[in-house]
């Protein structure tokens, strides 16, 4: 129901924010009303995340304005923000794992007894209260360490009521849930909408938008390009708005003959992970392993180059059985891993561009056992060439890069070694769209040099546009495989969340 | 295209995922320990369990333990305080030197002065580590060279002998309430107050939060800096009146008292389930940590094992319980992730 | 998320990354050693003043011999320290193993047998290390405490309270007289061989650019193939079998050993590697540094001695050394914070959120 007539709890007027010549938010203008959850979708890089810390004080606007209730406030930081009824529960739940829960939620302000001391029983029993509110059920008791990642989300949702928040901000909170825990975060959204709060619902998943929101903002580039109530929109609509052009006009990949089987895994299962994952990369093909984030992917790929050990199945590469558990032996059977964060996985990020780029191919590049720094530098230029890399120097540390040149980084430091099979996982999140464009280049470039492609993607449309085959991941198991020509959003979407799972014939 | 919804999954309620219940399983554990090695000694020599005998275990393990009060205070911030035992050294050769030289002193200033001394160096710790951001572990290290250095420079040598000290003070040592010793009942107190104080105040709370989770910390607003640095001064306080307890003890102080107690009280503090990296652990759990490893101490000079076996003991132990306690908070997660059905880490 | 709660960091803290503009670390440790040549400089000028032969092959020879055990631990500590990790064992080893080769010598058995024995001590000890660090992922400052403990114990143990002297002169000389020819002593050739040796590792070989990878970004380190537990146990394990093989020299040039040999001396081993420039949280140091500071920090005891300064009064300088050495790099931050909190204090509301025109 759309309360346009009313004011809005929270508008959001034309506010813009750069970090040096980043321009990460411009003209950003956004209602959020009472009783309304307001879904905001956009790319990678679209500058959600800005806004987010903006509205949660973490940074100020450099300029427009912020309305609550009609008048324009200032928060000057994270207490400010939430003192004036905003909160925000972030991706990553933050919690003291040693504390119990209800401590968790009144850290900093536990009732207080006779003479200034805590008083227990009232901490537990309105840490009961405010779950019975949510209409949820936790022991306020219990250690905070072991809880589900979705338990963990229900507790900061707990903390941001009992701060009397207003306006609830979820960053990407389904993004580590299963169906069933996602339904349970709906319900709890429902009944914070029935006590008058707003709730901006940061999601990469159209189908959550719709089942859960009533209005819809997409960003794009740092701008708000629509917002309109949710029955006004559809998907097409929002990929629309998301992309700024049709899906088609994509750089398409290019058709391939795919050749020998690269990669044959079989029965492959990491207890309580992943279970019977059966699948082959061939030369000159790009599979794509799809699915909600939390299926699986990024573990089984894990299993497969041997940073995970696997409980149970084989990898072959090339015929050859992997090792259990040694990413040295993938590493010279021929296969290379692009890992999913960038920052922790792929990068060392104090270290220098050129030492990054080497880094995987230490041993190659050694004679007589030592290493020149000047054979590093060699590796580097030659691969920043390639992939046209821009940097200032060779010498400054990954961490001046933007998002898509460190992942050229990471890039050229697998390639360098020549890889028969490519694992690549987000091949371009966090990065701009120009780089994006030339990342499905490349891959495209290496099937068709015979290479073997296995890519993870939450896009869908990157998917939809790279893959020979989808397999699509569902709670740890392959629930579909569709070939390009079979392949739409929605049937891969039903397989992703477990609608009416169909298998391949 | 929906999204099921269900109801909520029925929450499982094993007793053991209860905070409480967790820490006072493991008080309970050691002060079955303790129980136990008594009563094995005792078997073996019936005059371990005469009250002279339990006096002097007790008096052993009053130092260590009062010192463990303040680490465990550090060491839940996730960090550690390493000078203590240079700080007990100094703060006893300082009132041991200033009664030499004013016989009449009272006792009660003399403590107060130690106490003071002990805060001063407690200070400068906590300052360096909040303000500089540098490692406690390099600044305590540090300061133990620079006070056990300063200390030498003004004992040059000397000895404080029983003479020079006025038998009010060292009453305190060897006198006993009921038979208990002054010096257990007042580290008893001070591990009931502290002991109490962490469980019941905001601010005591906060150096729990510091520990388990830095920037979860800094996000809920607590103001880190102020609260270790508290933690430190508190540490140095206290082991500066443990200096003030080891002259009234042994009635004489020389350039090597309290060399070495750092490493104890760490040991004594960890074996007593204080996690070495922070967030968790009780000053009771400490204190009967430093109990638990004076009692072993003891009961090897009863069984005529000989005294020499006590650092490999300490050592044996400490790097047990390490394994034990990592052991436990990952069989923990674990049994308790699985309770709530299929959960998958990230 | 859960097994971010099972596992936690342990008490040395893992610095953030800061984005700014850095240039590559090389540049900024370039500054640090430089800075050491200063100091040392510094030192040698300090000596001279008090005498004016400070300078001589004399001293130098005194000074090797007095540093030489401790410099040689320190090579390895500088390893394991720059993955992240700490070493807080090195003294109790040198003990134990001068101990255990005291015992088996003075129970009949041939020299070069009870010094191998000793070595394999040094590398039991260090698997043990190695073990529970890696393996078991034990936080290191916790184990090594422990282990310290433990290796001390033991020595207790096998000697206490005796002392044992009467080992062969022909090996004893090395305390006593320097390299013929030369006024090398015999543990100062041995530190700077090992020296070059550390160097080359560090800075020229595929295993120094994993050590450093490990201490910036174990995880990514990991993600590049590199066998991060196996070169963490081996680093403790040739920690353990140097730090023994320093024991059997101090024992040689002491021509005795007792049970407390070598009591307190991490202390200094770490002092000395952290003012080296060697950073306690990992990634960054070289040997040089290294090197430098045990240049200096022998200079300095050797002048201080010469003045008749109380060692007491030299541990006072060494511990000042050592917060000098982690205090001033991070000065800079520190400042800067400082600054930020008063500036953000300061009421006057900033230009943000101004509605615009």
């Amino acid at each position: 129901m759309t309360q346009s007539s009313a004011a809005p709890l929270l508008m959001v007027r034309d506010v813009s924010k750069s970090f040096g010549p980043v321009a990460a938010v411009q003209g950003v203008s956004l209602p959020l009303y009472a009783g309304e959850a307001h879904a905001l979708l956009g790319e990678n890089g679209a500058g959600k995340s800005t806004l987010v810390k903006i509205l949660a004080g973490v940074h100020g606007a450099d300029s427009g304005e912020l309305l609550m209730d009609g008048e324009p406030v200032v928060f000057k930081g994270p207490a400010a923000s939430r003192a004036a009824g905003v909160s925000v529960i972030y991706q990553e739940p933050m919690l003291f794992a040693d504390l119990s829960v209800a401590e968790n939620i009144f850290m900093g302000r536990q009732p207080l007894g006779v003479g200034r001391r805590i008083d227990r029983a009232a901490m537990n029993r309105e840490a009961t209260e405010v779950f019975t509110r949510l209409g949820v059920q936790l022991d306020p008791e219990r250690a905070a360490r072991g809880l589900s990642v979705a338990d963990q989300q229900i507790v900061e949702i707990a903390k941001a009521l009992s701060f009397n928040a207003r306006v609830l901000v979820m960053d990407e909170p389904t993004a580590a849930l299963t169906t069933v825990e996602v339904g349970r975060l709906f319900e709890v959204i429902q009944t914070l909408r029935d006590q008058g709060a707003a709730v901006l619902f940061i999601t990469h998943r159209l189908e959550e938008a719709f089942a859960s929101c009533q209005r819809v903002t997409i960003m794009r580039d740092g701008r708000s390009i629509r917002t309109a109530p949710i029955e006004d929109v559809t998907i097409d609509d929002i990929i629309r708005s998301m992309v700024g052009r049709d899906l088609d006009t994509l750089f398409p990949k290019t058709a391939t003959e795919p050749g020998e089987v690269v990669l044959d895994v079989e029965h492959l299962c990491r207890g309580g992970v992943f279970d019977d994952i059966s699948f082959q990369v061939r030369r000159g093909e790009i599979v794509a392993l799809a699915g909600l984030v939390g299926a699986g992917r990024s573990e089984v790929a894990r299993a497969v180059f041997g940073i995970d050990r696997r409980t149970s199945g084989t990898v072959r590469v090339h015929g050859a059985e992997l090792p259990n558990g040694k990413p040295l032996a993938a590493m010279n059977a021929g296969v290379a891993l692009v890992p999913e964060d960038r920052r922790q996985q792929g990068l060392v990020m104090e270290m220098s561009i050129d030492q990054n780029v080497a880094l995987a191919s230490l041993g190659r590049l050694r004679r007589f056992g030592l290493i020149r720094r000047s054979s590093e530098r060699e590796l580097a230029t030659t691969w920043a060439g390639r992939l046209q890399l821009k940097f200032s120097r060779m010498g400054n540390t990954v961490s001046t890069l933007s998002g898509g040149n460190q992942q050229k980084v990471v890039l050229g430091k697998w390639l360098a070694r020549n890889p028969s099979l490519l694992i690549i996982d987000e091949p371009t999140r966090g990065i701009d769209v120009g780089t994006k464009a030339e990342v499905h280049r490349l891959l495209n470039g290496l099937v068709a040099d015979g290479v073997a492609v296995l890519m993870i993607s939450s896009e869908l449309p990157e998917v939809l546009r790279m893959a020979d085959r989808v397999l699509v991941l569902r709670e740890g198991r392959i629930t579909a495989e569709f070939t390009r020509a079979e392949a739409d959003e929605d049937s891969v979407m039903r397989a992703a969340t477990g609608q009416s799972p169909v298998v391949a014939a | 295209m929906s999204v099921l919804t269900a109801p909520a999954p029925a929450p499982t309620d094993r007793p053991v995922s209860r905070l409480e219940s967790l820490l006072r399983a493991r008080e309970l554990g050691i002060a079955l320990a303790i129980i136990v090695v008594f009563g094995l000694t005792t078997l073996n020599n019936h005059a371990f369990a005469h009250a002279a005998s339990i006096q002097q275990l007790l008096s052993g393990a009053a130092l260590i333990a009062l010192l463990g009060v303040g680490e465990t205070l550090v060491i839940v911030t996730r960090n550690v305080d390493l000078s203590v035992g240079s700080v007990v050294g100094l703060s006893a050769y300082i009132i041991g030197d200033l009664f030499k030289h004013n016989h009449d002193m009272s006792v009660v200033l003399g403590f107060v002065i130690a106490i003071a001394v002990g805060a001063a160096i407690g200070a400068i710790n906590g300052l360096v580590t909040t303000v500089a951001r540098v490692p406690s572990l390099v600044v305590t290290l540090a300061m133990l060279y620079i006070v056990r250095g300063f200390d030498g420079v003004i004992v040059n040598g000397k000895t404080i002998d029983p003479d020079s000290i006025p038998t009010a003070f060292t009453a305190v040592g060897y006198r006993t309430l009921f038979g208990i010793p002054w010096l257990a009942i007042i580290v008893a107190v001070v591990v009931v107050a502290v002991g109490y104080a962490m469980r019941s105040f905001r601010s005591s709370r906060d150096l729990y939060a510091i520990g388990s989770n830095p920037d979860a910390a800094e996000l809920a607003g607590i103001p880190a800096g102020r609260r270790v640095f508290t933690a430190f001064l508190i540490s140095g306080a206290l082991a500066g009146l443990a200096g003030a307890l080891f002259l009234a003890l042994h009635a004489q102080i020389d350039v090597s008292g309290g060399s070495g107690y750092e490493l104890t009280v760490v040991a004594a503090v960890v074996v007593g389930g204080v996690a070495i990296f922070g967030g968790s652990g009780t000053v009771l759990g400490a204190a009967l940590g430093a109990v638990l490893l004076n009692t072993i101490n003891q009961a090897l000079v009863a069984s005529k094992v000989s005294s020499f076996w006590n650092g490999a003991i300490a050592g044996g132990l400490l790097l047990a319980a390490i394994a034990f306690d990592r052991w436990l908070s990952l069989r923990v997660a674990r049994s308790l992730q699985s309770a709530e059905g299929a959960h998958r880490d990230l | 998320m859960t097994s971010d709660m099972a596992t936690k960091t342990p008490v040395t803290p893992r610095r953030s990354v800061v984005e700014t503009g850095k240039r590559a670390l090389w540049q900024g440790v370039r500054r640090w050693e430089s800075a050491l040549v200063v100091v040392f400089i510094g030192a040698l000028i300090f000596g001279s003043s008090e005498r004016p032969n400070f300078l001589n092959p004399m001293n130098f020879f005194y000074t090797g011999l007095n540093m030489g055990e401790i410099a040689i631990m320190a090579l390895p500590l500088t390893l394991i320290i720059m993955t992240g990790e700490m070493d807080l064992s090195v003294a109790s080893m040198l003990g134990l193993s001068g101990t255990v080769m005291g015992v088996l010598f003075s129970n009949g058995w041939p020299i070069w047998l009870a010094m191998a024995a000793a070595l394999v001590v040094g590398a039991l000890g260090g698997t043990l290390n190695g073990v529970l660090v890696a393996k078991v992922g034990l936080p290191s400052i916790a184990v090594t405490i422990g282990t310290l403990t433990l290796f001390r114990g033991i020595a207790v143990i096998l000697l206490a309270p005796r002392t044992i002297t009467g080992f062969p002169l022909s090996l004893t000389k090395i305390g006593v007289v320097p390299i013929q020819g030369t006024q090398l002593a015999y543990s100062t050739a041995i530190f700077l061989a090992m020296a070059v040796v550390a160097g080359v590792v560090l800075h020229a070989t595929p295993l120094g650019r994993a050590l450093v990878a490990i201490g910036l970004q174990p995880e990514a380190a990991q993600f590049a193939g590199i066998r991060v537990n196996r070169i963490k146990i081996w680093l403790y394990v040739v920690s353990g079998v140097v730090c023994a093989f320093a024991g059997i020299l101090l024992t040689l040039k002491n021509a005795s050993v007792s049970y407390d040999a070598g009591t307190g001396l991490e202390l200094n081993v770490v002092a000395i590697v952290l003012f080296g420039g060697v950073s306690i949280f990992g990634g960054r140091g070289t040997v040089i540094g290294v090197v430098l500071s045990v240049a200096i920090v022998g200079c300095l005891q050797q002048a201080l001695t010469q003045m008749n300064v109380q060692p007491e009064v030299q541990n006072i300088i060494i511990g000042v050394l050592l917060l000098i050495s982690v205090v001033i790099p991070n000065s800079g931050e520190a400042i800067r914070r400082i600054r930020d909190r008063a500036r953000r204090h300061a009421s006057t509301p900033s230009p943000r959120n101004s509605p615009n025109a």
